[in-house]
């Protein structure tokens, strides 16, 4: 463990020219999977809080089941998509960022979809007969209760950070591990290890449990500020 | 209306991620040659002469003859002959070609419990680790070295899968991870040379069983035939295997070393 603390603290030293490129490429493709995931996980779990239309309670039980999604599956899955002899072989999407990306949004939406329910059920009760008297349309609610949840809402988007961030089947699978261009933290703690450079493997570790505390501490920080505001 | 927004949205954020495409191929691969750092080595000198870039999926050879058989892929080195032979008869492959040869060994704890070290001999070996029931830790992922392992086996007379679970264990993953299974077991498993010594956690483990001409592992080289697969693409794929078996290819892959050693040995004909 001394060893892969060492090593951590060497990889962020030296500044390493290739491990930059992993972390950057990490989080370019993680970030923008949150961000798709969220475009729409977020109108679709603000929908179903507050809309009643038949087949709700299902949809409701299938994105809560889908949270458990196992992301080798969810890499599979966009693998026979993307692949030359699936549907979307010709977009030469396979082995790229963006297949990554895909994968990702397809494990994180549904976490989005299923959390930003419960938060804007739970507000809903409070907002509901507000939101009726001043006559306000689904879609007026929707967008309402979204702005004023926000705060709870970050919290949702860093669940869904923390899933895409850390998993490793699924860009393993559609992104190949190729190296400069679809390498990330995760799939590079996967090959240290393969390769017994244990210490590394750890040491990459301790990078990416750095970038997810910058992450969640730099989105608290602007959650402080917020909530500072809001008070004033 | 809102749909389109977010289609424009999603295209925004998706589309500087694209890849400028620029020439490059990709490679369906054994691990072994990507864990030895044989690639690392290999490609910048292939890159620096052709300008084309080369992607390797590094997977076994299994799951690599698999993608390569959905076109995911333009040109593969594998090592399992027989499987690499019904690729090209199906179709999948222009033509295999001999690339290169190293040998697998039996890797243990130092101290041999199942007492190999005396046999050269990989049937030999096997029979003893049976008798014994020390574990061994099978790769049982389909891949090149999996193949390989279940042949040694039928030829030493037995058949290990029956006790799965027992002394014989399959860890169904790669070699690397089949490696720190072993390690972590006190087990033996068999390995490619390459992986093997370029492997950094070897703890108190040794090689046991070498030198059997049984043990030979000849990697093999195949374009994804276009005529099966549209997409694949040929032409640079084709000057890829070309350098490989020309002097210049086959003298780069002799000149790679870890800790001083040669791990794999030219055979193009």
């Amino acid at each position: 463990m001394g060893d892969a603390i060492a090593e951590a603290f060497r990889l962020i030293a030296v500044g390493d020219a290739a491990l930059w490129e992993i972390v950057s490429l990490s989080l370019r493709v993680s970030l923008t999977a949150v961000a798709l995931a969220c475009l729409i996980g977020l109108p679709l779990g603000a929908l179903l809080a507050i809309a009643r239309f038949p087949g709700r309670g299902a949809l409701i039980v299938a994105t809560n089941s889908l949270m458990g999604l196992p992301p080798v599956l969810a890499g599979l899955l966009v693998y026979l998509l993307l692949s030359r002899a699936g549907p979307l072989g010709p977009l030469e999407l396979l082995y790229t960022p963006t297949a990554m990306i895909i994968a990702q949004t397809v494990l994180v939406t549904p976490i989005i979809v299923a959390l930003s329910r419960q938060v804007i059920a739970d507000m809903h009760q409070e907002y509901d007969e507000q939101l009726r008297s001043m006559g306000i349309t689904t879609t007026g609610a929707v967008l309402t209760l979204l702005y004023d949840a926000r705060l709870s809402l970050l919290t949702v988007a860093l669940a869904g950070f923390g899933r895409a961030a850390a998993e490793v089947g699924a860009v393993m699978m559609v992104g190949g591990n190729i190296n400069h261009v679809t390498r990330v933290m995760t799939t590079t703690i996967a090959l240290e290890t393969s390769k017994g450079n244990l210490a590394i493997a750890v040491g990459l570790g301790l990078v990416l449990m750095l970038i997810a505390l910058t992450v969640n501490g730099a989105l608290m920080a602007l959650r402080g500020t917020q909530g500072v505001a809001r008070h004033v | 209306m809102t749909l389109r927004v977010l289609v424009l949205l999603i295209l925004a954020l998706v589309a500087p991620l694209a890849q400028a495409a620029d020439r490059f191929i990709v490679v369906q691969s054994t691990t072994s040659t990507e864990n030895s750092g044989l690639y690392g080595w290999l490609l910048p000198q292939f890159t620096a002469e052709s300008g084309i870039e080369v992607r390797v999926v590094a997977v076994g050879t299994g799951q690599a003859l698999r993608n390569a058989r959905n076109g995911d892929g333009d040109v593969l080195i594998v090592h399992a002959r027989a499987a690499e032979d019904a690729f090209v008869a199906d179709g999948h492959g222009v033509k295999r070609h001999d690339l290169m040869v190293n040998d697998f060994v039996i890797v243990g704890p130092r101290t041999d419990p199942a007492d190999l070290n005396d046999s050269s001999k990989a049937a030999a070996a096997l029979k003893r680790i049976a008798e014994t029931g020390v574990i061994f830790v099978s790769r049982g992922d389909d891949s090149g070295t999996h193949k390989k392992e279940l042949a040694l086996w039928r030829a030493a007379g037995l058949d290990p899968t029956g006790d799965g679970g027992a002394w014989y264990r399959e860890s169904g993953s790669g070699m690397g991870a089949t490696l720190n299974i072993a390690i972590g077991m006190d087990a033996h498993t068999l390995t490619d040379r390459a992986s093997w010594v370029s492997f950094g956690n070897k703890d108190d483990h040794v090689i046991l069983v070498e030198g059997d001409p049984a043990l030979q592992n000849p990697y093999g080289v195949i374009l994804v035939n276009p005529e099966m697969h549209p997409g694949v693409r040929a032409g640079d794929g084709q000057i890829f295997i070309d350098w490989l078996l020309s002097p210049a290819g086959q003298a780069a892959i002799a000149a790679f070393r870890v800790n001083g050693q040669q791990l794999f040995f030219p055979s193009a004909r």
